[in-house]
């Protein structure tokens, strides 16, 4: 019970604001490529990476990739505000990884301890990355995780210390450099990101994280998350985002594969906070075994414009997918979320469970596809999505796509969309609550079905981000 | 001895329509009050009048709440300040468990100043006053109630807040003898625990069978039309309504003439 007290008497949280996340820190002393996009860049990050023949190979087959496919251009939110001649693809703060906050310089340490991560990691974590603008600053995992043969470090690290055939047998082939244009463009200027290997049979009990904070102006951020799960093995994986606000467009283009094996479950959580000058086009997919399980919990608040949707391919039998998700598009943001499921194996099942706000002229699209192929006899599917708009100004779409293709599978999808009621409301102003506070309460308790799967510092987080829409703060 | 609510000369209205005409209504600290009339004579819309409901408009005349115009206030302040309304159909609100609604009002008000524990505790109690499993804390505000459970919901704030003013809407003749009890308990508890001041709507006289009535308003076609002590509610019971409305209709007459 005092869970759910702290969680959601509107007295208890912490008076927020968005100085919270939008503070910037100097750049000065900072390695900055120049912005745009060549080959000569593309080039001094894998040098700079001291990388195999391999890579930088990929690499430049993305870029030429990238320069020959199209943008997408007639569905989703409008990225013509986007230009990578402006954007650089890699600034690095002058450092050098650490393992403990103490090594961290000081402005960065101050970033993450403002944005609680030190703290987290000594209560509630197995293990911690911060990735600082290109490069990650921070990795530490504690011994016992270690000594269980878990792995948890960077791509890059993974490819020095040993770790380089896991990596080449699993890096991009589940988001190919193919898929789109924005994933090209990843592969050509990845850096950073995670690493994370969990034996056959290993659990483990407290979830690792990683956060991403994007300091540089003008900057884009293409970090690769890369984790691999055994057997039979449990991770909860969390990743946190957040930027200062510029007046110069950011990328966000980070590409996560996970590969989920055998009768192995994992959660991958998302609390995604980017400054309203961000276009996240971000990546993300898992593939599952036999009777694996993938959970995903998204919540989506930040960005200017967000084209997301995590996809799950459920390639064995009686595997499954869980996706959980809130977006709440404020003024100046067009966020087009959701989530795909290919379901291509028998007994495969699939719930997606979103939720979609929208105020002061936001735009909130969820966009869902269902794909069961002739292999999957049995295959159960429910799509739900439930919107709520704030006011006559804002826009909320459903668009959920349904490619069915055995007669055995069952498919179903419900949508709803509402406004708050003015008897609503009335009821709660009559007992006292004001009438923003009122709102407040209504839309936390919409979102609660999501923060309820986050770990509690990050349920708390998004009661937060809530509170900071429906004040009307303009990040 | 002044009033604890004045409320005079009082139209209101929608955007469309005229409800209440020229209202008179004083309420004095500590004492019960019956508002009766049939259905459709405006008493649930003086209730949510008073309580400060936007959805009505007043026209002209004042609502005083301890001396105070509070005629333009929002609901939120007239709660706070003391008035509490009763509805008869509360509203479900999903996510937002009865438990943290319910400290979150009573944190609204300097008065009611707990730590968590008393809080728990003072939850506890009133839940026992009105047989309530408090399995239903953790549950969603009102979402899947029952009528007598929602029932029971608005009598355990009405007794978390010890308001000065407490007027019950219980206009609904559906009331089934479950809430009804449930109704009455909590009455006698808040009359009994914070002696204040009671306005129950009701056209349904059994709900009034344990209660002490100081005194009977009788409102026909939004008009308030007579009052009197309470052997009126017997009165009502056998004779009904049909000599107030003709009290109104001989007015209305007197009027043009």
């Amino acid at each position: 019970m005092s869970d759910v007290e702290d969680r959601f008497a509107a007295d208890d949280l912490s008076e927020v604001s968005r100085d919270l996340y939008d503070f910037v820190m100097p750049e000065s002393g900072y390695e900055r490529y120049a912005d745009g996009l060549s080959r000569e860049v593309v080039e001094s990050i894998s040098r700079k990476k001291d990388e195999p023949d391999w890579m930088l190979k990929m690499r430049l087959d993305a870029l030429a990739l990238y320069e020959h496919m199209d943008m997408p251009s007639n569905w989703g939110p409008s990225i013509a505000g986007l230009d990578m001649s402006n954007i650089s693809a890699y600034v690095s703060p002058k450092t050098k990884q650490a393992n403990s906050w103490d090594d961290v310089p000081d402005d960065i340490k101050e970033t993450f301890e403002r944005l609680g991560i030190p703290e987290a990691e000594r209560d509630s974590l197995a293990g911690v990355g911060a990735q600082y603008d290109s490069e990650v600053v921070y990795h530490n995992m504690r011994d016992e995780v270690a000594k269980q043969g878990v792995i948890y470090t960077t791509v890059e690290d993974a490819l020095k210390e040993g770790y380089e055939d896991i990596v080449h047998k699993y890096f991009g082939t589940l988001i190919k450099p193919q898929y789109h244009k924005f994933a090209a463009l990843h592969y050509a200027v990845w850096s950073g990101g995670s690493f994370v290997y969990v034996p056959e049979g290993v659990s483990l009990d407290y979830p690792l994280q990683s956060y991403f904070r994007l300091n540089a102006a003008g900057a884009g951020q293409f970090e690769h998350t890369l984790i691999i799960l055994e057997p039979g093995s449990y991770l909860h994986f969390i990743e946190g985002c957040s930027a200062p606000k510029y007046n110069v467009a950011n990328l966000h283009a980070g590409a996560v594969e996970l590969f989920v094996g055998k009768g192995a479950k994992l959660r991958y959580s998302t609390v995604e906070n980017w400054s309203k000058n961000m276009y996240n086009l971000n990546t993300k997919r898992a593939r599952v075994e036999e009777d694996g399980s993938i959970e995903w919990v998204s919540g989506s608040f930040g960005s200017h414009v967000s084209y997301l949707y995590p996809t799950s391919e459920l390639v064995g039998a009686r595997s499954n997918s869980e996706y959980t998700g809130i977006t709440f598009a404020g003024a100046t943001q067009d966020l087009d979320t959701g989530c795909k499921v290919i379901l291509d194996a028998p007994d495969t099942t699939a719930s997606v469970n979103a939720k979609s706000l929208s105020k002061s002229g936001g735009v909130s699209t969820f966009r869902s596809s269902v794909v069961v192929s002739p292999k999957a006899d049995n295959a159960r599917v429910s799509v739900s999505c439930a919107s709520l708009m704030l006011d006559a100004d804002s826009r909320s779409d459903t668009i959920p796509a349904m490619d069915v293709r055995n007669q055995t599978a069952s498919v179903g999808h419900e949508a709803t969309i509402g406004r708050i009621s003015d008897e609503t409301l009335m009821y709660l102003m009559s007992r006292g609550i004001p009438e923003n506070e009122a709102r407040t309460m209504v839309v936390n308790g919409f979102a609660n079905p999501v923060s309820k799967e986050l770990p509690l510092e990050y349920a708390v987080e998004m009661n937060n981000l809530i509170k900071l829409e429906m004040e009307g703060a303009i990040g | 001895m002044s009033d604890l609510l004045s409320v005079s000369g009082l139209t209101a209205g929608t955007e469309d329509k005229t409800i209440l005409h020229d209202i008179d209504l004083g309420i004095e600290a500590g004492k019960s009050y019956v508002l009766m009339g049939p259905n459709g004579a405006g008493k649930s819309t003086l209730g949510h009048v008073i309580m400060g409901d936007p959805q009505y408009t007043v026209t002209s005349g004042t609502i005083a709440f301890e001396g105070r115009d509070i005629t333009s206030e929002t609901p939120d302040k007239r709660s706070l300040a003391g008035i509490y309304l009763s509805y008869q159909a509360p509203v479900e609100i999903p996510g937002v468990p009865l438990y943290s609604f319910l400290r979150t009002i009573c944190q609204k008000r300097p008065e009611l100043k707990m730590t968590s524990r008393q809080f728990r505790q003072r939850v506890n109690e009133v839940c026992e006053q009105l047989s309530m499993s408090t399995d239903y804390l953790t549950r969603d505000l009102n979402v899947g109630f029952s009528g007598g459970e929602k029932k029971k919901v608005e009598m355990l704030q009405l007794l978390l807040l010890q308001p000065k003013l407490a007027i019950l809407d219980e206009t609904d003749s559906g009331l089934d003898v479950d809430a009804l009890s449930v109704v009455s308990r909590g009455i006698e508890a808040y009359r009994s625990t914070c002696d204040g001041a009671l306005l129950i709507i009701t056209h349904n006289t059994r709900i009034l069978e344990r209660i002490n009535v100081d005194q009977v308003h009788v409102m026909v076609h939004g008009n308030m039309v007579s009052s009197g002590p309470s052997s009126l509610i017997d009165e009502i019971d056998r004779e009904g309504f049909a000599k107030y409305e003709a009290m109104l209709a001989q007015k209305a007459q007197g009027e043009l003439a």
